[in-house]
Protein backbone atom coordinates (compact mmCIF):
# COMPACT_ATOMS: atom_id res chain seq x y z
CA UNK A 1 0.00 0.00 0.00
CA UNK A 2 2.83 2.42 0.88
CA UNK A 3 4.49 1.65 -2.43
CA UNK A 4 1.25 2.39 -4.29
CA UNK A 5 0.86 5.66 -2.41
CA UNK A 6 4.38 6.67 -3.39
CA UNK A 7 3.77 5.84 -7.05
CA UNK A 8 0.56 7.90 -7.07
CA UNK A 9 2.12 10.81 -5.23
CA UNK A 10 5.12 10.93 -7.57
CA UNK A 11 2.86 10.81 -10.61
CA UNK A 12 0.65 13.63 -9.27
CA UNK A 13 3.67 15.86 -8.61
CA UNK A 14 5.17 15.20 -12.04
CA UNK A 15 1.96 15.32 -14.01
CA UNK A 16 -0.05 18.09 -12.38
CA UNK A 17 2.24 20.57 -10.67
CA UNK A 18 3.71 23.27 -12.86
CA UNK A 19 7.40 24.11 -12.65
CA UNK A 20 7.96 26.32 -9.61
CA UNK A 21 4.79 25.10 -7.90
CA UNK A 22 6.10 23.96 -4.54
CA UNK A 23 2.80 22.87 -3.00
CA UNK A 24 3.28 19.81 -0.85
CA UNK A 25 1.25 16.78 -1.88
CA UNK A 26 0.45 14.71 1.18
CA UNK A 27 -1.55 11.53 1.32
CA UNK A 28 -4.68 13.41 2.41
CA UNK A 29 -4.21 16.54 0.28
CA UNK A 30 -7.47 17.13 -1.62
CA UNK A 31 -6.46 16.89 -5.26
CA UNK A 32 -9.69 17.53 -7.15
CA UNK A 33 -11.60 19.63 -4.63
CA UNK A 34 -8.30 21.42 -3.91
CA UNK A 35 -7.95 22.45 -7.54
CA UNK A 36 -4.71 20.51 -8.18
CA UNK A 37 -6.24 17.96 -10.57
CA UNK A 38 -9.24 18.83 -12.75
CA UNK A 39 -11.74 16.22 -13.81
CA UNK A 40 -10.29 16.07 -17.35
CA UNK A 41 -6.76 15.58 -16.19
CA UNK A 42 -7.91 12.82 -13.85
CA UNK A 43 -8.24 10.61 -16.93
CA UNK A 44 -4.49 10.43 -17.40
CA UNK A 45 -4.02 9.31 -13.79
CA UNK A 46 -6.62 6.57 -14.19
CA UNK A 47 -5.00 5.43 -17.42
CA UNK A 48 -1.54 5.47 -15.83
CA UNK A 49 -2.70 3.33 -12.88
CA UNK A 50 -4.54 0.87 -15.10
CA UNK A 51 -1.41 0.32 -17.18
CA UNK A 52 1.00 0.24 -14.26
CA UNK A 53 -1.01 -2.29 -12.24
CA UNK A 54 -2.72 -4.11 -15.13
CA UNK A 55 -6.16 -3.37 -13.75
CA UNK A 56 -9.41 -1.99 -15.13
CA UNK A 57 -11.14 0.69 -13.05
CA UNK A 58 -14.74 0.98 -14.30
CA UNK A 59 -15.77 4.56 -15.15
CA UNK A 60 -18.52 4.36 -12.55
CA UNK A 61 -15.90 3.78 -9.86
CA UNK A 62 -13.55 6.50 -11.11
CA UNK A 63 -15.45 9.30 -9.40
CA UNK A 64 -13.96 12.64 -8.36
CA UNK A 65 -14.50 11.51 -4.74
CA UNK A 66 -12.55 8.30 -5.27
CA UNK A 67 -9.73 10.25 -6.91
CA UNK A 68 -9.61 13.12 -4.44
CA UNK A 69 -6.64 12.05 -2.30
CA UNK A 70 -3.60 9.83 -2.63
CA UNK A 71 -5.12 7.67 0.12
CA UNK A 72 -8.49 7.20 -1.60
CA UNK A 73 -6.84 6.47 -4.96
CA UNK A 74 -4.52 3.94 -3.33
CA UNK A 75 -7.52 2.24 -1.72
CA UNK A 76 -9.22 2.01 -5.09
CA UNK A 77 -6.15 0.58 -6.79
CA UNK A 78 -5.68 -1.96 -3.99
CA UNK A 79 -9.30 -3.06 -4.29
CA UNK A 80 -9.01 -3.70 -8.01
CA UNK A 81 -5.57 -5.28 -7.75
CA UNK A 82 -7.01 -7.86 -5.38
CA UNK A 83 -10.18 -8.34 -7.39
CA UNK B 1 -47.09 25.13 -6.77
CA UNK B 2 -43.94 23.47 -7.97
CA UNK B 3 -41.60 26.35 -7.06
CA UNK B 4 -41.86 25.70 -3.35
CA UNK B 5 -40.72 27.90 -0.51
CA UNK B 6 -37.99 25.35 0.09
CA UNK B 7 -36.70 25.70 -3.48
CA UNK B 8 -36.79 29.52 -3.30
CA UNK B 9 -34.97 29.53 0.01
CA UNK B 10 -32.33 27.15 -1.28
CA UNK B 11 -31.56 29.34 -4.31
CA UNK B 12 -31.61 32.48 -2.18
CA UNK B 13 -29.03 30.90 0.12
CA UNK B 14 -26.86 29.91 -2.82
CA UNK B 15 -26.97 33.45 -4.22
CA UNK B 16 -26.22 34.88 -0.76
CA UNK B 17 -23.18 32.59 -0.59
CA UNK B 18 -21.95 33.92 -3.92
CA UNK B 19 -22.29 37.46 -2.58
CA UNK B 20 -20.56 36.48 0.64
CA UNK B 21 -17.62 35.02 -1.27
CA UNK B 22 -17.34 38.15 -3.45
CA UNK B 23 -18.21 36.10 -6.54
CA UNK B 24 -21.54 37.74 -7.37
CA UNK B 25 -21.53 39.27 -10.83
CA UNK B 26 -23.40 42.49 -11.53
CA UNK B 27 -24.04 44.03 -14.91
CA UNK B 28 -23.27 47.67 -15.56
CA UNK B 29 -25.66 49.46 -17.89
CA UNK B 30 -23.99 51.21 -20.82
CA UNK B 31 -25.92 54.10 -22.36
CA UNK B 32 -23.95 54.32 -25.59
CA UNK B 33 -22.68 52.24 -28.52
CA UNK B 34 -19.51 50.23 -27.80
CA UNK B 35 -16.35 52.31 -28.16
CA UNK B 36 -13.20 53.71 -26.55
CA UNK B 37 -15.36 56.05 -24.48
CA UNK B 38 -18.70 54.89 -23.17
CA UNK B 39 -21.33 56.13 -20.74
CA UNK B 40 -21.85 53.75 -17.87
CA UNK B 41 -24.56 53.70 -15.21
CA UNK B 42 -22.90 52.34 -12.09
CA UNK B 43 -23.93 51.70 -9.44
CA UNK B 44 -27.37 51.07 -10.93
CA UNK B 45 -29.60 54.10 -10.55
CA UNK B 46 -26.74 56.62 -10.74
CA UNK B 47 -26.56 58.99 -13.71
CA UNK B 48 -24.36 57.57 -16.51
CA UNK B 49 -20.72 58.75 -16.50
CA UNK B 50 -18.32 58.91 -19.38
CA UNK B 51 -15.41 56.48 -18.90
CA UNK B 52 -12.57 55.13 -21.02
CA UNK B 53 -13.22 51.51 -21.85
CA UNK B 54 -10.22 49.27 -21.21
CA UNK B 55 -12.04 45.94 -21.05
CA UNK B 56 -13.85 45.35 -24.35
CA UNK B 57 -12.98 42.69 -26.93
CA UNK B 58 -13.48 45.45 -29.50
CA UNK B 59 -9.89 44.95 -30.67
CA UNK B 60 -10.26 46.54 -34.08
CA UNK B 61 -12.72 49.22 -33.01
CA UNK B 62 -15.29 47.96 -35.52
CA UNK B 63 -18.21 47.37 -33.14
CA UNK B 64 -19.73 50.75 -33.98
CA UNK B 65 -17.86 51.59 -37.17
CA UNK B 66 -20.10 53.68 -39.46
CA UNK B 67 -19.50 51.47 -42.51
CA UNK B 68 -20.33 48.34 -40.53
CA UNK B 69 -23.47 49.95 -39.12
CA UNK B 70 -24.49 51.09 -42.63
CA UNK B 71 -23.95 47.58 -44.03
CA UNK B 72 -26.02 46.13 -41.21
CA UNK B 73 -28.79 48.63 -42.03
CA UNK B 74 -28.68 47.61 -45.68
CA UNK B 75 -28.84 43.94 -44.69
CA UNK B 76 -31.88 44.65 -42.58
CA UNK B 77 -33.55 46.38 -45.55
CA UNK B 78 -32.69 43.72 -48.12
CA UNK B 79 -32.75 40.45 -46.18
CA UNK B 80 -35.04 41.25 -43.24
CA UNK B 81 -34.74 40.99 -39.48
CA UNK B 82 -35.03 37.27 -38.76
CA UNK B 83 -35.27 33.95 -40.54
CA UNK B 84 -37.45 32.07 -38.04
CA UNK B 85 -35.60 28.87 -38.89
CA UNK B 86 -32.53 26.79 -38.33
CA UNK B 87 -30.07 26.78 -41.21
CA UNK B 88 -31.02 23.50 -42.85
CA UNK B 89 -34.79 24.03 -43.01
CA UNK B 90 -35.28 27.52 -44.43
CA UNK B 91 -32.67 29.61 -42.64
CA UNK B 92 -29.83 29.83 -45.15
CA UNK B 93 -29.70 32.95 -47.29
CA UNK B 94 -27.22 33.69 -50.06
CA UNK B 95 -25.37 36.01 -47.68
CA UNK B 96 -24.80 33.22 -45.13
CA UNK B 97 -22.89 31.21 -47.69
CA UNK B 98 -21.15 34.36 -48.95
CA UNK B 99 -19.90 35.05 -45.41
CA UNK B 100 -18.76 31.45 -44.99
CA UNK B 101 -16.80 31.67 -48.23
CA UNK B 102 -15.20 34.95 -47.19
CA UNK B 103 -14.22 33.51 -43.81
CA UNK B 104 -12.72 30.49 -45.57
CA UNK B 105 -10.61 32.78 -47.73
CA UNK B 106 -9.65 35.03 -44.81
CA UNK B 107 -8.68 32.19 -42.49
CA UNK B 108 -6.97 30.17 -45.23
CA UNK B 109 -8.99 27.01 -44.66
CA UNK B 110 -10.92 24.64 -46.95
CA UNK B 111 -14.44 25.48 -45.75
CA UNK B 112 -16.39 27.26 -42.99
CA UNK B 113 -19.72 26.80 -41.20
CA UNK B 114 -21.42 29.57 -39.24
CA UNK B 115 -22.72 28.95 -35.72
CA UNK B 116 -24.85 31.22 -33.50
CA UNK B 117 -21.71 31.83 -31.40
CA UNK B 118 -18.20 30.45 -30.94
CA UNK B 119 -19.44 29.00 -27.66
CA UNK B 120 -21.87 26.96 -29.79
CA UNK B 121 -19.16 26.08 -32.30
CA UNK B 122 -16.97 24.73 -29.50
CA UNK B 123 -19.90 22.97 -27.87
CA UNK B 124 -20.74 21.13 -31.08
CA UNK B 125 -17.56 20.50 -33.00
CA UNK B 126 -15.90 17.70 -30.99
CA UNK B 127 -18.97 15.52 -30.73
CA UNK B 128 -19.51 15.92 -34.48
CA UNK B 129 -16.08 14.72 -35.55
CA UNK B 130 -14.66 12.46 -32.81
CA UNK B 131 -15.83 9.18 -31.27
CA UNK B 132 -14.89 6.90 -28.38
CA UNK B 133 -12.08 5.54 -30.56
CA UNK B 134 -10.30 8.92 -30.44
CA UNK B 135 -8.55 11.14 -27.90
CA UNK B 136 -8.67 14.89 -27.31
CA UNK B 137 -5.49 16.34 -25.80
CA UNK B 138 -6.15 19.88 -24.58
CA UNK B 139 -3.95 22.61 -23.15
CA UNK B 140 -4.93 23.00 -19.49
CA UNK B 141 -5.84 26.67 -19.95
CA UNK B 142 -8.29 26.36 -22.86
CA UNK B 143 -11.48 28.40 -22.74
CA UNK B 144 -14.49 27.16 -20.78
CA UNK B 145 -16.51 26.63 -23.97
CA UNK B 146 -13.94 24.10 -25.17
CA UNK B 147 -14.12 22.30 -21.85
CA UNK B 148 -17.91 22.09 -22.24
CA UNK B 149 -17.60 20.84 -25.82
CA UNK B 150 -15.13 18.15 -24.76
CA UNK B 151 -17.51 17.03 -22.03
CA UNK B 152 -20.19 16.46 -24.66
CA UNK B 153 -17.89 14.27 -26.74
CA UNK B 154 -17.33 10.56 -26.17
CA UNK B 155 -13.65 10.63 -27.12
CA UNK B 156 -11.11 10.17 -24.33
CA UNK B 157 -10.14 13.44 -22.66
CA UNK B 158 -6.59 14.25 -21.71
CA UNK B 159 -4.65 17.44 -21.07
CA UNK B 160 -1.14 18.81 -21.24
CA UNK B 161 0.49 21.46 -19.07
CA UNK B 162 -0.03 24.96 -20.41
CA UNK B 163 2.14 25.46 -23.51
CA UNK B 164 4.46 22.65 -22.37
CA UNK B 165 5.57 21.00 -25.60
CA UNK B 166 7.51 18.24 -23.86
CA UNK B 167 4.40 17.21 -21.97
CA UNK B 168 2.30 17.39 -25.14
CA UNK B 169 4.73 15.12 -26.94
CA UNK B 170 4.57 12.58 -24.08
CA UNK B 171 0.78 12.57 -24.40
CA UNK B 172 0.88 12.20 -28.18
CA UNK B 173 3.20 9.22 -27.84
CA UNK B 174 1.08 7.70 -25.08
CA UNK B 175 -2.10 7.79 -27.15
CA UNK B 176 -0.82 6.15 -30.33
CA UNK B 177 -3.31 3.31 -29.81
CA UNK B 178 -6.21 5.63 -30.55
CA UNK B 179 -7.76 6.01 -34.01
CA UNK B 180 -7.35 9.81 -34.12
CA UNK B 181 -5.57 12.23 -31.82
CA UNK B 182 -6.62 15.89 -31.69
CA UNK B 183 -4.49 18.56 -30.02
CA UNK B 184 -6.71 21.35 -28.72
CA UNK B 185 -5.56 24.85 -27.84
CA UNK B 186 -6.58 28.49 -27.76
CA UNK B 187 -4.66 30.67 -30.22
CA UNK B 188 -4.38 33.56 -27.77
CA UNK B 189 -5.23 32.64 -24.18
CA UNK B 190 -7.91 34.97 -22.93
CA UNK B 191 -6.73 35.49 -19.37
CA UNK B 192 -2.95 35.76 -19.77
CA UNK B 193 -2.87 37.07 -23.34
CA UNK B 194 -0.07 34.70 -24.31
CA UNK B 195 0.09 33.13 -27.76
CA UNK B 196 0.08 29.36 -28.32
CA UNK B 197 3.25 27.86 -29.79
CA UNK B 198 1.33 26.77 -32.85
CA UNK B 199 4.41 26.15 -34.98
CA UNK B 200 5.71 23.64 -32.43
CA UNK B 201 2.27 22.15 -31.87
CA UNK B 202 1.83 21.59 -35.61
CA UNK B 203 5.30 20.05 -35.87
CA UNK B 204 4.56 17.63 -33.03
CA UNK B 205 1.11 16.86 -34.41
CA UNK B 206 2.54 16.03 -37.82
CA UNK B 207 5.26 13.90 -36.24
CA UNK B 208 2.76 11.93 -34.12
CA UNK B 209 -0.13 11.85 -36.61
CA UNK B 210 -2.54 14.14 -34.81
CA UNK B 211 -5.02 16.79 -35.89
CA UNK B 212 -4.79 20.33 -34.52
CA UNK B 213 -7.69 22.42 -33.23
CA UNK B 214 -7.34 26.14 -32.44
CA UNK B 215 -9.89 28.53 -30.96
CA UNK B 216 -8.74 31.84 -32.39
CA UNK B 217 -11.45 34.06 -30.90
CA UNK B 218 -8.92 36.42 -29.30
CA UNK B 219 -6.77 36.53 -32.45
CA UNK B 220 -8.89 36.56 -35.63
CA UNK B 221 -8.64 39.93 -37.34
CA UNK B 222 -5.46 41.22 -35.72
CA UNK B 223 -2.84 38.60 -34.77
CA UNK B 224 -0.39 37.89 -37.61
CA UNK B 225 0.98 40.30 -40.18
CA UNK B 226 -2.34 40.62 -42.00
CA UNK B 227 -4.55 39.73 -39.03
CA UNK B 228 -5.46 36.20 -40.14
CA UNK B 229 -4.78 34.86 -36.69
CA UNK B 230 -2.37 32.83 -34.62
CA UNK B 231 -1.66 30.44 -37.48
CA UNK B 232 -0.41 33.35 -39.57
CA UNK B 233 1.66 34.67 -36.65
CA UNK B 234 3.29 31.22 -36.27
CA UNK B 235 3.69 30.53 -40.00
CA UNK B 236 1.35 27.53 -40.16
CA UNK B 237 -1.51 28.76 -42.36
CA UNK B 238 -3.15 25.80 -44.09
CA UNK B 239 -1.81 23.32 -41.52
CA UNK B 240 -4.50 23.75 -38.85
CA UNK B 241 -7.29 21.19 -39.20
CA UNK B 242 -10.00 23.03 -37.25
CA UNK B 243 -10.20 26.72 -36.38
CA UNK B 244 -13.12 28.02 -34.38
CA UNK B 245 -13.55 31.74 -33.99
CA UNK B 246 -16.07 34.43 -33.18
CA UNK B 247 -17.67 37.38 -34.90
CA UNK B 248 -18.33 38.72 -31.41
CA UNK B 249 -14.94 40.28 -30.71
CA UNK B 250 -12.67 41.93 -33.29
CA UNK B 251 -14.85 41.00 -36.28
CA UNK B 252 -17.63 43.47 -35.53
CA UNK B 253 -18.44 42.33 -32.02
CA UNK B 254 -22.12 41.50 -32.55
CA UNK B 255 -22.45 37.73 -32.25
CA UNK B 256 -21.94 34.56 -34.25
CA UNK B 257 -19.06 32.17 -34.60
CA UNK B 258 -17.79 29.51 -36.94
CA UNK B 259 -15.98 26.25 -37.47
CA UNK B 260 -13.44 26.55 -40.28
CA UNK B 261 -11.04 23.87 -41.45
CA UNK B 262 -10.78 20.67 -43.44
CA UNK B 263 -13.70 20.27 -45.84
CA UNK B 264 -14.87 16.92 -44.45
CA UNK B 265 -14.68 18.08 -40.83
CA UNK B 266 -16.76 21.16 -41.59
CA UNK B 267 -19.25 18.99 -43.46
CA UNK B 268 -19.47 16.63 -40.47
CA UNK B 269 -20.42 19.68 -38.37
CA UNK B 270 -23.12 20.60 -40.89
CA UNK B 271 -24.50 17.07 -40.58
CA UNK B 272 -24.04 16.45 -36.87
CA UNK B 273 -23.21 19.48 -34.71
CA UNK B 274 -26.19 19.94 -32.45
CA UNK B 275 -25.88 23.71 -31.80
CA UNK B 276 -25.86 24.17 -35.59
CA UNK B 277 -28.74 21.78 -36.19
CA UNK B 278 -31.02 22.90 -33.39
CA UNK B 279 -30.36 26.60 -33.04
CA UNK B 280 -31.53 29.54 -35.11
CA UNK B 281 -29.56 30.85 -38.04
CA UNK B 282 -27.34 33.92 -37.56
CA UNK B 283 -29.53 36.98 -38.20
CA UNK B 284 -29.17 38.61 -41.64
CA UNK B 285 -28.30 41.96 -40.11
CA UNK B 286 -25.26 40.42 -38.38
CA UNK B 287 -24.18 38.53 -41.48
CA UNK B 288 -24.34 41.76 -43.50
CA UNK B 289 -22.27 43.64 -40.91
CA UNK B 290 -19.69 40.85 -40.75
CA UNK B 291 -19.31 40.82 -44.54
CA UNK B 292 -18.41 44.50 -44.38
CA UNK B 293 -15.95 43.84 -41.55
CA UNK B 294 -14.12 41.28 -43.68
CA UNK B 295 -14.04 43.71 -46.62
CA UNK B 296 -12.56 46.42 -44.41
CA UNK B 297 -9.84 44.30 -42.83
CA UNK B 298 -8.97 42.51 -46.08
CA UNK B 299 -8.44 45.84 -47.87
CA UNK B 300 -5.94 47.25 -45.38
CA UNK B 301 -4.05 46.24 -42.25
CA UNK B 302 -4.35 49.79 -40.91
CA UNK B 303 -6.57 48.88 -37.98
CA UNK B 304 -4.53 45.92 -36.75
CA UNK B 305 -1.40 48.05 -37.15
CA UNK B 306 -2.95 50.75 -34.96
CA UNK B 307 -3.89 48.09 -32.42
CA UNK B 308 -0.32 46.81 -32.43
CA UNK B 309 1.06 50.31 -31.84
CA UNK B 310 -1.46 50.90 -29.04
CA UNK B 311 -0.51 47.59 -27.45
CA UNK B 312 3.22 48.40 -27.49
CA UNK B 313 2.55 51.88 -26.14
CA UNK B 314 0.26 50.67 -23.34
CA UNK B 315 2.61 47.87 -22.30
CA UNK B 316 5.47 50.41 -22.13
CA UNK B 317 3.40 52.89 -20.11
CA UNK B 318 2.48 50.24 -17.54
CA UNK B 319 6.02 48.87 -17.33
CA UNK B 320 7.58 52.32 -16.98
CA UNK B 321 5.08 53.16 -14.24
CA UNK B 322 6.19 50.10 -12.29
CA UNK B 323 3.22 47.79 -12.71
CA UNK B 324 3.74 44.03 -12.78
CA UNK B 325 2.28 42.95 -16.14
CA UNK B 326 2.21 39.62 -17.95
CA UNK B 327 4.72 39.93 -20.77
CA UNK B 328 3.58 39.25 -24.33
CA UNK B 329 2.57 40.70 -27.65
CA UNK B 330 -1.21 40.47 -27.62
CA UNK B 331 -3.59 43.33 -26.81
CA UNK B 332 -4.66 41.46 -23.68
CA UNK B 333 -2.49 43.02 -20.98
CA UNK B 334 -3.05 41.67 -17.47
CA UNK B 335 -1.92 43.89 -14.61
CA UNK B 336 -1.04 41.40 -11.89
CA UNK B 337 -2.26 42.05 -8.34
CA UNK B 338 -2.45 38.41 -7.05
CA UNK B 339 -4.85 39.28 -4.19
CA UNK B 340 -8.58 39.09 -5.10
CA UNK B 341 -9.69 41.93 -2.84
CA UNK B 342 -6.90 44.18 -4.07
CA UNK B 343 -8.00 43.50 -7.67
CA UNK B 344 -11.58 44.46 -6.81
CA UNK B 345 -10.50 47.59 -4.91
CA UNK B 346 -8.21 48.75 -7.70
CA UNK B 347 -10.93 48.21 -10.33
CA UNK B 348 -13.41 50.19 -8.22
CA UNK B 349 -10.97 53.08 -7.74
CA UNK B 350 -10.08 53.10 -11.43
CA UNK B 351 -13.76 53.45 -12.26
CA UNK B 352 -13.98 56.41 -9.91
CA UNK B 353 -11.10 57.88 -11.93
CA UNK B 354 -12.97 57.36 -15.20
CA UNK B 355 -11.36 54.09 -16.31
CA UNK B 356 -13.46 50.99 -16.92
CA UNK B 357 -11.34 47.89 -16.27
CA UNK B 358 -12.39 44.72 -14.52
CA UNK B 359 -10.75 42.65 -11.79
CA UNK B 360 -10.49 38.90 -12.41
CA UNK B 361 -9.94 36.41 -9.62
CA UNK B 362 -10.70 32.80 -8.67
CA UNK B 363 -12.50 30.87 -10.13
CA UNK B 364 -12.03 32.77 -13.42
CA UNK B 365 -8.25 32.60 -12.92
CA UNK B 366 -6.26 30.36 -10.57
CA UNK B 367 -6.13 31.20 -6.87
CA UNK B 368 -3.46 33.80 -6.12
CA UNK B 369 -3.48 35.03 -9.72
CA UNK B 370 -5.93 37.95 -9.38
CA UNK B 371 -5.43 40.73 -11.86
CA UNK B 372 -6.93 43.64 -13.76
CA UNK B 373 -7.22 42.53 -17.37
CA UNK B 374 -6.78 45.48 -19.71
CA UNK B 375 -7.53 45.16 -23.40
CA UNK B 376 -6.48 47.46 -26.17
CA UNK B 377 -8.50 48.59 -29.16
CA UNK B 378 -7.68 50.26 -32.44
CA UNK B 379 -10.37 52.74 -31.36
CA UNK B 380 -8.14 53.96 -28.53
CA UNK B 381 -6.31 57.17 -29.23
CA UNK B 382 -3.10 58.23 -27.50
CA UNK B 383 -5.06 60.60 -25.28
CA UNK B 384 -7.18 57.69 -23.99
CA UNK B 385 -4.14 55.68 -23.02
CA UNK B 386 -2.41 58.70 -21.48
CA UNK B 387 -5.50 59.39 -19.37
CA UNK B 388 -5.75 55.72 -18.44
CA UNK B 389 -2.14 55.49 -17.28
CA UNK B 390 -2.53 58.66 -15.18
CA UNK B 391 -5.45 56.99 -13.39
CA UNK B 392 -3.55 53.69 -13.01
CA UNK B 393 -0.58 55.53 -11.51
CA UNK B 394 -2.81 57.46 -9.09
CA UNK B 395 -4.50 54.27 -7.90
CA UNK B 396 -1.20 52.36 -7.90
CA UNK B 397 0.32 55.00 -5.60
CA UNK B 398 -2.67 54.78 -3.27
CA UNK B 399 -2.09 51.06 -2.80
CA UNK B 400 1.70 51.46 -2.88
CA UNK B 401 2.21 48.75 -5.48
CA UNK B 402 4.24 50.63 -8.08
CA UNK B 403 7.64 49.04 -8.57
CA UNK B 404 6.67 45.95 -6.62
CA UNK B 405 7.10 42.46 -8.03
CA UNK B 406 4.98 39.40 -7.39
CA UNK B 407 6.49 38.42 -4.06
CA UNK B 408 6.43 41.95 -2.71
CA UNK B 409 2.75 42.44 -3.62
CA UNK B 410 1.89 39.09 -2.03
CA UNK B 411 3.93 40.01 1.05
CA UNK B 412 2.01 43.28 1.34
CA UNK B 413 -1.51 42.05 0.62
CA UNK B 414 -1.42 38.27 0.99
CA UNK B 415 -3.01 35.83 -1.43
Amino acid sequence: MDEIRKVIRDYVVKEYLEEGDDREIREDTPLITGGIVDSFSMVSLKRFLERKYSIQIPDAEATPQAFDTVNSIAALVTRFTKA
Amino acid sequence: MAYSGKARESYQNELANLRGQGLFKEERYIHAPQGAEIEVEFPTGNPPRKVINMCANNYLGLSSHPEVVAAAHAGLDHRGYGMSSVRFICGTQDIHRELENKLTEFLGTEDTLLFPSCMDANAGVFEAILTEQDVMIADRLVHASIVDGMRLCKAMQDTFKHSDMGHLEEKLAEHQDKRFRMVITDGVFSMDGDIAKLDEIVRLAEKHDAMVFVDDSHASGFIGRTGRGTHEHCGVVGRIDVITTTLGKALGGASGGCVAGRRELVEMCRQRARPYLFSNTVAPVIVSGALKVLDLISATTERRDTLERNTLYWRKLLTDAGFDIKPGESPIVPVMLYNAKLAQDVARDLFAEGIYAVGFFFPVVAKGQARIRTQLSAAHEKRHLDAAIAAFIKVGKKYEILGLGKNQIIEKYGL
